[in-house]
């Protein structure tokens, strides 16, 4: 019986020290954004609430929780694209390299070039052909940047997509796969060299193998720039987040963050009974 | 191997065994080949009196602009029924999309539902209402507008005017067209522009581009064949109109008026057709301006062909 308890005692204590050891980690890594006091409403209805999460440079961080618990609507406040919707309003601050992207002086365009965003569905321009998409940022943007064709190699290259259609890059966008159109959006929103990438359930209208393409080439990414998604797969959080923070809304309340940290606590050893809940498929 | 000869079963007719859908197919069938007859019917009988006109007047019909006896030519009214619905393009075009595009994009919601009545209000104006405003109205502030025209850019060919008079100028007659066209090319421009899927749009503004550079480079590339075919809709209506161009447009045979917009005179086969039908001194004119209505048709008929084209070949390249 002493054992036993002897036994428990260490396993505390170890679990104790990792999550010192990791804080500690995150406390050296720069931030590169970061949310403070977020609330969010759409005319009258609130629909998130208080959302405070840092996101450190180089990191891939996942946004985890049931439907409708806000997180697209979050993660659409990080780029500007929240106030393009007719009676969104939003509370608090969110700060990019230290300053409040929605101070009266910064341009959204600026910040939309510099925060680039993947979307749920795969939407290259039907009218453009692969490498029209891959450069089509910079026509879009008025953004001035040679060597349009290292452009296309590198980032066709780092969204893994650039042995599948270099021989190719003048045929219609449209005749790509699901799989390949994704990573092909990936590649026109790093043309534009962002620093952050959002991406809104990238892979959730796509096949097992495409979405274990995207999952490398996030984890390829995010050897250069902060990653933010949105997902719905809780296998996919563990597989490519160093961070995840779990969001939820109950009962038409606005949705909060329930719990965040590194994946492994959240999902190894959440402290709240509702993550336990839900990284265990109890609910969602 | 067992056996050489397969025995098909009777689908066809067992489909349709039914009665009564039986009889409602060919009733349907039998609606669908109405419209064919009655396109048939009118190019023969149409055709028939060209026939004739063209046995004694010639070529000289279509390549020579006169109307009096025994020499008649149409050349001037052919041309000015392309010119009219020129002038009238060039209005209608830019003002109907900037409509739409702010019906679609920028208004709240409730405006874009007024406006949208409110257009297609203005496609159920009778157009002999729209000439009689023409006459009475518009025609006195046009030829101030025409005037201003000649003094600011009486430089550029189209704005020349040496006779001093504004008034009856294809100018005016392409304007009420322009009028009348609008409703019809907005209310297909806005369907055509409300139809951008959003995930395109969504990428245009994640990509930090403007209202302006979304449209120029996602949404009118991808509502191209719509587009053009709302235009072709407009034209097809500028191109046939009668009445309205009768109340405002001063017909010339000679000499044809071929770019002076805003100067006085010019033709148009519809309005030549309802200026001489009632007062034609016989028979024979009565079949000239027959012919003439032939050939609108034809005119009519080769833009349909044409914007047909051009949106299939638009609409296959998008693909």
């Amino acid at each position: 019986m002493a054992t036993a308890e002897y036994d428990d005692v260490r396993i505390d204590d170890v679990q104790e020290l990792e999550r010192e050891i990791a804080s500690q980690r995150d406390a050296n890594v720069p931030i590169e954004m970061e949310t403070r006091d977020i609330s969010v409403w759409f005319a009258k209805r609130k629909v998130l609430e208080g959302v405070s999460i840092a996101f450190p440079k180089q990191s891939v961080t996942a946004l985890i929780g049931p439907s409708g618990c806000g997180k697209s609507t979050f993660i659409r406040t990080l780029n500007r694209l929240h106030e393009l919707i007719p009676g969104a309003a939003l509370a608090g601050e969110v700060l990019y390299e230290g300053s409040d992207i929605y101070a009266p002086e910064v341009d959204p365009v600026h910040i939309r070039l510099k925060i680039g965003m993947v979307f749920q569905k795969p939407n290259p321009f039907p009218s453009m052909t692969i490498r029209g998409n891959v450069l089509s940022g910079l026509k879009l943007s008025g953004m001035k940047r040679s060597n349009h064709d290292d452009i296309v190699e590198q980032t066709l290259t780092s969204a893994g997509l650039w042995n599948e259609v270099k021989d190719r890059l003048n045929a219609a966008a449209g005749d790509l796969s699901g799989g390949q159109q994704q990573r092909l959006v990936i590649a026109r929103a790093l043309a534009v060299n962002p620093h952050v990438l959002l991406m809104d359930e990238p892979c959730s209208a796509l096949d097992p193998g495409s979405t274990l393409k995207i999952e490398e080439t996030i984890r390829e990414l995010s050897k250069e720039i902060t990653i933010i998604i949105v997902t719905h797969n809780m296998q996919q959080a563990v597989r490519v987040a160093d961070n995840t923070a779990f969001f939820l809304a109950t009962d038409g309340n606005p949705g909060h963050v329930v719990e965040q940290g590194p994946t492994t606590e959240i999902f190894g050893n959440p402290r709240d009974q509702r993550t336990l809940d839900y990284v265990n498929g109890r609910f969602g | 191997m067992s056996s050489t000869e397969t025995e098909f079963r009777d689908l066809q007719s067992a489909a349709t065994s039914h009665r009564g859908d039986r009889v409602f197919n060919r009733t349907i069938t039998g609606a669908a080949f109405t419209a064919l007859v009655v396109l048939a019917g009118i190019t023969v009988f149409l055709g028939l009196q060209a026939i004739p006109v063209l046995q004694t007047q010639g070529l000289d019909f279509l390549t020579t602009s006169i109307w009096s006896p025994p020499d008649y030519g149409i050349w001037g009214m052919l041309y000015g029924s392309v010119l009219l619905s020129v002038v009238a393009l060039v209005i209608a075009v830019p003002a109907s999309l900037l409509l739409s595009v702010f019906m679609v994009f920028l208004a709240p919601t409730w405006v874009a539902k007024v406006l949208t009545n409110l257009v297609d209000l203005m496609a159920a104006i009778p157009s002999v209402i729209l000439g009689l405003w023409a006459f009475y109205i518009l025609s006195p502030v046009s030829e101030e507008w025409q005037q201003l025209l000649n003094q600011y850019l009486g430089w550029i060919p189209f704005f020349q005017n040496e006779s001093g008079n504004f008034s009856g100028t294809p100018f005016t007659a392409g304007f009420v067209l322009a009028i009348m066209m609008i409703p019809i090319v907005t209310s297909v421009t806005r369907e055509v522009l409300g139809r951008t899927p959003p995930e395109l749009i969504n990428a245009a503004e994640a990509l930090g581009c403007s209202l302006w550079t979304m449209l120029r480079y996602v949404a009118l590339p991808y509502g191209r064949g719509g587009l053009i075919g709302g235009v072709m809709l407009g034209l097809g209506r500028a191109l046939g109109e009668t009445i309205a161009v009768f109340f405002v447009l001063k017909i010339v045979f000679d000499p044809v008026n071929y770019y002076n917009v805003i100067e006085s005179g010019g033709g148009s086969v519809a309005t030549l057709i309802v200026a001489k039908f009632g007062e034609a001194s016989g028979p024979y004119e009565t079949q000239l301006l027959l012919a003439a209505g032939f050939f609108l048709f034809m005119m009519t008929l080769l833009v349909n062909v044409i914007a047909n084209l051009i949106v299939n070949r638009t609409g296959r390249l998008q693909k």
